[in-house]
């Protein structure tokens, strides 16, 4: 049975439906797979039990006839989401031991339309990294391998633990955050889908916070379709969430396969960066030829503030980590070391606590909002964040349906091939992303084909602040003319 | 306008051995706001209950938890800022103030910074000495409150209550227009009635509802600002003024030894009467504020003020002028009586359908004398209104003599009952009866001969004969009629 893997979601619901398997078939499969692929090291937890249970409770509402949207579909969740009675600890030794005794507003919407846990998956520390080597529990490994090759390769992060999931067929689909690329790029490295809804389409409450003006929670699947039915249930305005949206939630699949004809697709001229390796450029190319082959139109655009989003970002981000992360400090929950008083009970608790890159990004936010140096930091790049909306404001205003861009300037790297560079380096993996995230739009990353040495590599369309199904739209289209992107088991 | 408040207030200054000090001083006064739930999360605000019995996930900073505004905390702020005659502002931002403590569980408190709720107002402040004060108001904005550390239960270790995280304060910050140490008690007495009138907080300074931050600097008079202390968390109106005195004279004394002030957080140690130093400017902390990004900017329409506005009680000021120019009550009467709610609101009772001097001065001389002897509230008055307004009633009608009314009111707070039933019960009626008067004083008469030729030489003795009847009548006799028979009896 373990080829009910290969199934997509939306394969998955027509098959229960029609009685070719159970869900309890079903998720063994899924555990059994799980259970082969430890040394992929993407899931923190495996709860069997939890999943078992669910199956069950779905395989006896489909006998009831009382099937709901996601009834019986195996997902895994990334660690950053409060799951209640299950380790919730965003990968970090600091939230050692916590289980929280509540469960976030988005997965809690998943079990609600009958979706089962399979576990808790592997991420970079609080979300802070791009490689999943930052993780407390060890990087995640790309089930993808450059050809010839038995190197390990980093799954992209911070979501990594869900991408190499959602490629090795470790579960049908998974939540992922995105805070500056944290879905679209470990989607990317993985060829997986990956979307990053529009800031307030999905709750944050019970998501474990990175930075609250730029987190969102999102879906990484197979298929643009998978996608669409995961965000459908995901999505929704959540009193506990003041900054969420009441907007109703279309139905997104409907706009799966919807024609593009007459669509305009702007091409960001500043998107086309100093020393992008040719296979990114023609990826690009290729991209703009599916689109015009399908009828839409390709227009050249300018989003100019564009360069300086990456440095904005690395402000902001780590300005409202710094506080954010304050929470942790060894009196209520989680990790404590003590230490003679208070103050050396808070240093020893988070010296051992966090690891290195959280801390980088703790000083960083700490000094751009110190006295003195708000000013010249933070305030001016929320300035610059503004202009980058407004850039992006106007050109939809102009009449641009979606923004085509790559996803990444590269294809997956090596494990410890990046991490002991500079961390400008690392960071330098978002720069087609960070923006979406500073703007508040919706982004969505498709698999577009491989590199010379056989690694995915990936389309980014952005959208209009909550037209996800135009996203869905178009890079339904990508995934026609690309194809699907299955990695060779060798674990 | 206030002539008083114009002139130089040499009064005000304080000596010192090189020349006369200006005392300038400056309020941030935390309210607690009058809610049922928590600013930010729906837990409950009761005082008492057990440690962490009234902390919420929210409270507590659990992961991925975020706040909620509370709409009840910010219509209170709103309806602070009218009843200070400030401006309020219909678009304001929630910061972070950053900074590490136990009982502050999120590692930051949740502020207003550069954009509060409130801007500038005023508070008319009137002394006892019949100056009246104008103290500007700088701002108010919202803010959660800590929660408590407990030091005393343990050897090693501290415990954090934290029922009282997250609760909504208002900060209301003065201009520095106070002058003196009775200034400020004035001002925060004002302020604190004013609070109780609008029932956005209950006042209770020794739960700790209502604390003052005090900020005190000196300077020659007409010169600029010298450098301030701030006294923290001073909590009872008495204490600021003593706070203020000490620490102007010591601000004084250092500066005439040849010293200087530094700029610094102190605290008042009630128990010495003193200030002690709890941080100087270089232990300050950085907050390193910014606008939580888990909260939307405030915003609300001019619509919903004005609803707020229409919905306001009648407050001090305004019930002070009412009570001057409707019930031709003194000023100084009708400060005294305005100055607490429910004293006011006792007054009206009783002098609803009566003449409004007699009730005042029934309740602030017997009735608040009263209360005051016993240390209780208005409250919990033994004499209800409609108690003391029978007793009026019976002296209007002559039925008793103000004297006995006294009595009455005396065995009415002490054991209660209707006081007719009382008079009728205990025989105190007036005796207006002027054939048993008369019998009375030809008895005091025929008793005390020398008196009686003495009296008509020296018509002052009358009071003399008034005095023996009264006391022959127990009391019970009409006072007009026993003069009138007195005088025509012996001739006066």
């Amino acid at each position: 049975m373990s080829d009910l893997t290969t199934l997509t979601i939306a394969e998955i619901r027509d098959g229960l439906a029609a009685g070719r398997f159970s869900a309890l078939e079903l998720t063994q499969a899924y555990l059994a797979a799980m259970e082969a692929a430890r040394e992929l090291n993407a899931y923190v937890v495996e709860t069997p039990d939890k999943a078992l249970g669910m199956a069950a409770e779905s395989d006896a509402r489909i006998a009831r006839g009382e099937a709901r949207s996601l009834e019986g579909v195996p997902l895994g969740i990334k660690d950053l989401f409060c799951t209640e009675g299950v380790h919730a600890q965003a990968a970090s030794r600091i939230l050692d031991g916590f289980k929280p005794v509540y469960e976030s507003t988005v997965t809690g919407n998943l079990w609600a339309d009958g979706a089962v846990m399979l576990g808790k998956l592997n991420m970079d520390e609080f979300a802070m990294g791009s490689s999943n080597e930052t993780s407390c529990y060890g990087p995640v490994v790309n089930p993808w391998r450059s050809a010839g090759s038995n190197a390990p390769m980093v799954p992209g992060g911070s979501s990594g633990g869900s991408a190499t999931a959602v490629a090795a067929r470790l579960c049908a689909g998974a939540t992922g955050t995105d805070t500056g690329g944290s879905i679209r790029q470990p989607a990317a490295f993985t060829g997986t889908v990956g979307i990053k809804p529009t800031y307030g389409r999905c709750s944050r409450w019970g998501i474990i916070a990175f930075a609250s003006s730029l987190d969102q929670a999102g879906p990484l699947s197979r298929t643009v379709r998978d996608a669409a039915i995961m965000l459908k249930s995901m999505a929704s305005v959540d009193p506990k969430d003041t900054t969420s949206v009441d907007q109703p939630v279309p139905d997104y699949e409907a706009s799966v396969g919807q024609s593009v004809k007459g669509l305009r697709i702007g091409v960001p001229r500043e998107y086309r960066i100093d020393g992008m390796p040719p296979e990114i450029e023609a990826l690009w190319e290729r991209g703009k030829a599916w689109l015009a082959d399908a009828g839409a139109e390709m227009v050249d655009i300018s989003l100019p503030h564009t360069k300086y989003a990456l440095p904005a970002y690395y402000i902001v981000a780590p300005a409202e980590a710094s506080s954010n992360l304050a929470r942790y400090d060894g009196v209520r929950y989680g990790l404590r070391v003590p230490g003679d008083d208070i103050v050396s009970m808070y240093e020893n608790t988070r010296a051992a606590g966090f690891g290195k890159e959280v801390k980088r990004r703790v000083m960083i936010g700490t000094y751009v909002l110190s006295a003195g140096y708000y000013d010249a930091y933070y305030l001016r790049a929320q300035k610059v964040r503004a202009l980058i909306k407004r850039d992006f404001e106007t050109v939809f205003a102009d009449g641009v349906d979606a923004i085509l861009t790559p996803a990444t300037p590269s294809a997956a790297f090596g494990v410890a091939e990046k991490a002991v560079a500079s961390p400008i380096e690392m960071y330098l993996n978002d720069i087609f992303t960070v923006t979406v995230n500073m703007a508040g739009l919706p982004g969505i990353a498709v698999p577009a084909g491989l590199d010379d040495k056989g690694l995915p590599l990936a389309l980014q369309l952005i959208g209009r602040p909550f037209d996800e199904e135009m996203l869905f739209r178009t890079g339904q289209v990508i995934e026609d003319a690309a194809g699907y992107f299955v990695p060779e088991r060798w674990w | 306008m206030n002539q008083a408040a114009a002139k130089p207030r040499t009064s005000k200054l304080i000596k010192g051995a090189t020349g006369d000090w200006e005392i300038v001083v400056g309020m941030e006064v935390h309210a607690q706001v009058t809610s049922h739930a928590k600013l930010f999360s729906g837990a409950p605000t009761g005082f008492g209950g057990a440690p962490n019995d009234h902390v919420s996930l929210v409270d507590a900073a659990m992961p991925g938890m975020l706040p909620v505004i509370n709409g009840e905390c910010v219509a209170q702020a709103v309806r602070t800022g009218l009843g200070l005659d400030a401006e309020i502002n219909l678009r304001s931002v929630f910061d972070r103030k950053n900074y590490f403590y136990p009982d502050l569980p999120q590692g930051y408190q949740i502020s207003q910074y550069k954009q509060p709720i409130v801007g500038e107002g005023t508070v008319t402040v009137d002394l006892a000495d019949g100056e009246t004060v104008t103290v500007g108001i700088e701002r108010l904005h919202l803010e959660q409150d800590a929660g408590k550390s407990i030091h005393d239960q343990h050897a090693t270790m501290s415990f954090v209550d934290l029922n009282r995280s997250g609760v909504a304060l208002m900060e209301i910050v003065s201009k520095p227009d106070i002058r003196s140490a009775d200034q400020a008690k004035a001002f925060l007495t004002k302020l604190r009635s004013i609070l109780r009138y609008l029932g956005t907080c209950d006042g209770d300074m020794e739960k700790g509802n209502l604390r003052a931050d005090v900020n005190v600097s000196v300077r020659r008079p007409g010169e600029p600002l010298g450098t301030r202390c701030e006294i923290k968390n001073v909590n009872s109106i008495r204490f600021v003024g003593q706070a203020i005195d000490f620490e102007a004279r010591r601000q004084v004394g250092l500066i005439e030894d040849g010293g200087t002030v530094e700029q610094e957080t102190r605290l008042f140690d009630p128990g010495r009467g003193e200030t002690r130093s709890m941080r100087s400017k270089e232990e300050a902390h950085d907050y390193r504020y910014f606008p939580d990004p888990d909260l939307l900017p405030l915003e609300f329409d001019q619509a919903y003020v004005d609803q707020l506005a229409a919905g306001l009680p009648e407050l001090p000021d305004a019930r002070k002028e009412r009570f001057v120019g409707a019930f031709g009550l003194s000023p100084y009467d009708a400060d005294v009586l305005v100055a607490e709610k429910e004293n006011a609101e006792y007054f009206e009772a009783v002098a609803e359908g009566r003449d409004p001097k007699i009730a005042a001065n029934w309740v602030i001389n017997e009735l608040a004398g009263r209360l005051n002897r016993e240390g209780r509230e208005i409250a919990d008055s033994p004499v209800s209104t409609e108690q003391l307004g029978a007793i009026i009633d019976l002296i209007g009608e002559g039925t008793i003599s103000g004297k006995i009314a006294k009595d009455l009111f005396e065995i009415v707070w002490a054991e209660g009952g209707d006081p007719r039933v009382v008079v009728d019960e205990r025989g105190m009626k007036q005796v207006t009866d002027t054939g048993a008067i008369e019998a009375l004083v030809d008895e005091i008469i025929a008793a005390n001969p020398d008196k009686a030729r003495q009296v008509r030489e020296k018509p002052a003795m009358l009071g003399w004969f008034v005095g023996q009847v009264m006391k022959a009548s127990q009391g019970k006799a009409n006072p007009q009629a026993v003069n009138a028979l007195l005088k025509e009896k012996l001739g006066v």
